[in-house]
């Protein structure tokens, strides 16, 4: 037994998290940062945390991950971090030669006070930014909110940082993708083609964090959001910003600042959070949505239709980031399985009540928690034993103790390939969620079956 | 037949080229770091500059000291509860990614690793301190897990708003009547995870070593230190030691557990693996107890054979020293089937390492017995002592830096000090040759004309291997996909990729084994595709 000291009885924690269901800030606004073109992250504290999350996406990815360091020693964290900035930023630019650095914090330089905004006004006084390039800056403490958060921020701190109105709309859409993956993010921009929408899509990592092996390796590659399209987001004609705790603010930080209105929608995972996005890409766009669109919709509902039989009823454990979780949630409803224990990392109450209310009335009782962890995951699978576990890597410790069939879905996944290539957004994605879903209970079907039930034809 | 290696640009033009991109002031700094090898009488080697602080924006391959003390020194011990003060992404982070094995005996036995313990600080906890929260997380943990000792770690903010852990280890050691410690391994504190490792070691030795005078049974009783069980090696080292009839009293760190560190007074012998992270803990116990310790090196397979040679002979007991013998003789032709299937492969070929603060030098064994030449080399996080050997030792300067570290004083045990050897048998051993507390350190082995380069970065990095063109590049996680997409093998040193054991006999078996799979691996020759080979269009295709 791996996690064999987990007790089945509940005892409430008001100070030890144990086996979280979140990270910190920082890493999210690096994940965001690389999705701008040219971009070097660069995270402001000591280097660990840089080390730490480079590690992480790189194990996520299996890509290489480009971040620098302020490099805080005890001095800095004295006296400040300004000059290790200062030094930075100018090194960064004679050494690596980006087009933008996105700078975030970490909790040492929020602690003892860093200001962003003065440190970088004060490198670009003393020349320390190239004519043409860009720093921009997110506010990213690690004891407030999660990962999710830092990434929330970051896109925040692109629009404040870079988003201009000139004043001219120029009939295009903002589309804030929210955490989703290289290939997620892809998935939405083929769909926003398919409708006919012009549009910018920031942040955007397909083509950084997904790409290819050729013999020569490039520090930025020819991919992601330029600056100068988020620059122009300030003039579009509207934004849609997929999921609320990723990229809300953003969206709403640039109708404050640029006056260009916003929608905000679920992330387009599964059958009707996919519905809802086209729905309103169509209208923003005013056209109607085409046949092919139609069609991958309906070999979505075939499938769902070919294998209802083994998604009904099926109890399920969800672990990972609130907007993921929401749209998943529904996803799992549609296919009439019950996401009997719900829990996310990330602090908010909101969350809670939206999966409730998504459970409401479907004749089982739901078990929900936003700041859980997985030690109360598990507990809550001892106490009500599920068909299936859906989450980061992690949750195979438990899957294997409980001997419960387990979907990587959410972040991070290191031991398992897939989530950078295939997307589970759009009606595509939502098949390939049911095939990789159908894989495991199949499986277990197959594995468990008397000599006489075994049967070749389901 | 000499070897033949393939012809490398000259290593001063290579180590200019790398210099040429940095502003003035870097560009100085790392002059003194990149070093061109030059080995004379033996073991005479230049000077490089080491253990000093990152330069601020250089893409570094370190970590901090919180991840050099609670991710490498305690990570791998699987009964200490360990809690994590402070915000959740260190805890998170040093959760399960280091690949330490343990294998707890019964299904009964304590195992901790597998979970992570924080106190998830937010910003109330920030403002108004965080010790009341750290007092009932440890309750919380000794309530749910009873456990039989509780560690708990400062991350950044923790010493910036003054927490005193060490008081609340205190109060709860009292109060709950198990051992509780703690270890102000804050990431600011030094230049890398070199002053984790000091602060971990520091307090273990404090806190636990010698704590249990259960008498340990044995006759030939060793610790092995500065070793971590990465994808299995203590394992191996514990299957080829106990062959020979020696017991391991404890291993730091590598499937140890809080009873293996107590007895740990009780050895015979220290036999020191990685030097940089743990070779002040050999000295600590060679004062306070008269354990005397000795460098060794298990990676390799004539290393191993060596250092086990080196052990036999310290207690200089034939029955111990045949019995070495034999167990060389049996694992030995494994190792020769081997090198005979890979060397046609690997001869003549060239590596580059750069990892931690002994690897970089120990592979350099297996890399020679597959009649492989490193050809640029250097640690991530050493002292100038891993580089050019103890005898620099007291030419080191101690900066601020390396002061902030507690050096702790340590006299004679009243009544534990026992002395292992009597002045006629140390007498005996030296002039059979015989070194204690020694250490060449890494550049005397390698070749003049090298490059030793302390403290690697991305941009080096990409030059190194541009201009160089290694045929297989060791790193670690965050460097390993750059490398690859300019078409290099790259082998992790730090996780294995999830490979090893690459310890012992069977762990060099498996190392030549990989890296015979690494330098014939088709993938590196099909990165062209077709029509990148040969972009001229010279004829269409005629279809009917």
């Amino acid at each position: 037994m791996l996690l064999r000291h987990t007790p089945t009885e509940i005892k409430e924690r008001s100070a030890l998290n144990i086996n979280p269901a979140k990270t910190c800030q920082p890493i999210g606004a690096m994940y965001a940062g690389l999705g701008i073109k040219g971009c070097l992250p660069h995270s402001h504290g000591s280097q660990g945390c840089c080390a730490y999350h480079r590690s992480t996406l790189t194990r996520h990815y299996k890509e290489p991950v480009s971040a620098a360091t302020s490099s805080f020693t005890e001095g800095a964290s004295v006296f400040g971090g300004q000059a290790n900035l200062l030094q930075a930023i100018e090194n960064i630019f004679s050494v690596y030669e980006p087009e933008i650095i996105a700078v975030h914090t970490t909790c040492l330089s929020e602690t003892i006070g860093d200001d962003l905004n003065q440190i970088v006004d004060k490198a670009v006084k003393e020349g320390k930014v190239p004519a043409g390039k860009q720093v921009i800056f997110a506010s990213t403490p690690s004891y407030v909110g999660s990962h999710v958060t830092g990434f929330s921020n970051m896109v925040k701190g692109m629009v404040k940082c870079l988003a201009v109105a000139s004043g001219k709309k120029n009939g295009k859409v903002n589309i804030i993708p929210g955490w989703v993956e290289p290939a997620d993010m892809e998935e939405i921009k083929r769909i926003a083609g398919m409708i006919g929408v012009s549009f910018t899509m920031f942040p955007d990592t397909s083509g950084v964090l997904n790409g290819p092996l050729t013999g020569e390796y490039h520090m930025f590659p020819d991919a992601g959001t330029p600056a100068e399209d988020i620059r122009a987001a300030g003039d579009a004609i509207g934004t849609l910003a997929l999921g609320e705790w990723c990229s809300a603010d953003a969206a709403r930080t640039l109708d404050a600042q640029c006056k260009v209105p916003c929608r905000v929608l679920d992330l387009p995972i599964g059958l009707k959070a996919t519905d809802r996005f086209i729905d309103a890409l169509r209208t923003v766009a005013g056209t109607s949505v085409p046949d092919t669109v139609n069609f991958e919709r309906g070999q979505l509902i075939d499938v769902i239709s070919d294998y209802h039989q083994y998604f009904f009823g099926k109890k399920v454990a969800l672990v990972g980031d609130p907007d993921q979780l929401i749209a998943l949630t529904e996803f799992l409803l549609t296919l009439d399985m019950q996401p009997v224990h719900v829990v996310t990392g990330t602090p908010g109450k909101k969350f809670e009540a939206r999966i409730r209310e998504l459970c409401a009335g479907k004749g089982f009782d739901v078990n929900v928690r936003a700041a859980g962890d997985m030690f109360l995951l598990h507990q809550w699978i001892k106490n009500e034993p599920v068909d299936l576990i859906m989450g980061n890597t992690y949750c195979k410790y438990i899957a294997r103790d409980e001997d419960i069939p387990h979907v990587r879905f959410g972040f991070p996944i290191m031991d398992r390939v897939g989530h950078q290539y295939f997307p589970v957004t759009g009606y595509k994605g939502g098949i390939r969620l049911m095939e990789k879903i159908l894989g495991v209970l199949l499986d277990r079907a197959d594995r468990d079956a008397p000599e006489e039930k075994f049967e070749l034809v389901y | 037949m000499a070897l033949k290696h393939k012809s490398i640009p000259d290593v001063a033009t290579v180590k200019e080229e790398l210099l040429k991109k940095y502003p003035t002031k870097v560009a100085r700094k790392r002059a003194k770091q990149i070093v061109i090898n030059d080995v004379k009488d033996g073991d005479v080697v230049p000077e490089v500059q080491a253990n000093v602080r990152t330069t601020p924006g250089i893409i570094t391959m370190r970590g901090c000291t919180y991840a050099g003390c609670k991710g490498v020194i305690l990570g791998p011990t699987r009964d200490i509860v360990n809690i994590t003060h402070g915000p959740i992404g260190c805890g998170f982070y040093s959760w399960l990614t280091r690949r330490n094995q343990t294998k707890a005996p019964l299904e009964s036995s304590e195992n901790f690793m597998p979970y992570a313990f924080s106190t998830d600080m937010q910003d109330e906890d920030i403002i108004f301190g965080g010790e009341k929260k750290l007092i009932a997380a440890i309750q919380e943990a000794y309530d749910t897990f009873h456990p039989k000792a509780i560690a708990i770690f400062a991350t950044c903010p923790v010493g910036l708003i003054g927490d005193d852990i060490h008081a609340v280890a205190r109060k709860m050691k009292e109060k709950l009547g198990i051992n509780i410690f703690a270890f102000s391994c804050e990431g600011y504190k030094g230049v890398s995870q070199s002053a984790g490792h000091h602060i971990a070691n520091n307090q273990i030795f404090t806190h636990v070593v010698g704590e249990d005078d259960t008498p340990k049974l044995g006759e030939y009783k060793i610790n092995m230190l500065g070793e971590y069980n990465i994808g299995g090696d203590a394992f191996e080292l514990e299957r080829v030691l106990e062959k020979c009839g020696i017991t391991l009293v404890s291993t730091f760190s590598g499937n140890s557990t809080y009873e293996h560190f107590a007895t740990a007074h009780q050895a015979d012998l220290n036999a020191v693996m990685c030097h940089r992270s743990i070779n002040y803990v050999a000295e600590m116990m060679e004062t306070k107890y008269g354990i005397p310790w000795i460098k060794v090196n298990f990676i390799g397979a004539e290393s191993s054979a060596k250092s086990l040679r080196k052990i036999a002979q310290y207690f200089g007991d034939k029955k111990l020293i045949d019995r070495v013998e034999e167990v060389i003789a049996e694992e030995m032709p494994a190792v020769h089937a081997a090198l005979e299937d890979v060397k046609p492969f690997t001869e003549g070929k060239t590596a580059m390492l750069f990892v931690g603060g002994s690897r970089a030098h120990h592979y350099q064994d297996l890399f020679t017995e597959m009649g492989m030449k490193t050809i640029a080399a250097g640690y991530e996080f050493a002292h100038r002592d891993d580089y050019e050997g103890r005898k620099v030792m007291p030419t080191i300067k101690v900066d601020a830096d390396s002061r902030n570290i507690e050096e702790i004083e340590v006299a004679p045990d009243s009544t534990r000090f026992v002395p292992r050897k009597s002045d006629e048998d140390l007498k005996r051993l030296a002039e059979e040759g015989f070194t204690f507390k020694d250490y060449e350190g890494m550049m005397p082995q390698m070749e003049s004309n090298t490059l030793v380069i302390d403290d690697l970065n991305q941009y080096e990095a990409d030059k190194l291997i541009e201009l160089l063109k290694p045929d297989v590049f060791c790193a670690g996680i965050k460097e390993k996909f750059s490398v690859q997409k300019m078409g290099v093998p790259m082998k992790q040193l730090h996780s294995y990729d999830y490979g090893g054991p690459y310890a012992g006999f069977k762990g060099a078996v498996n190392f030549y084994t990989e890296i015979k799979r690494l330098v014939t691996s088709k993938v590196w020759s099909d990165l062209k595709a077709p029509w990148e080979e040969n972009p001229e269009l010279s004829a269409t295709y005629v279809w009917e």
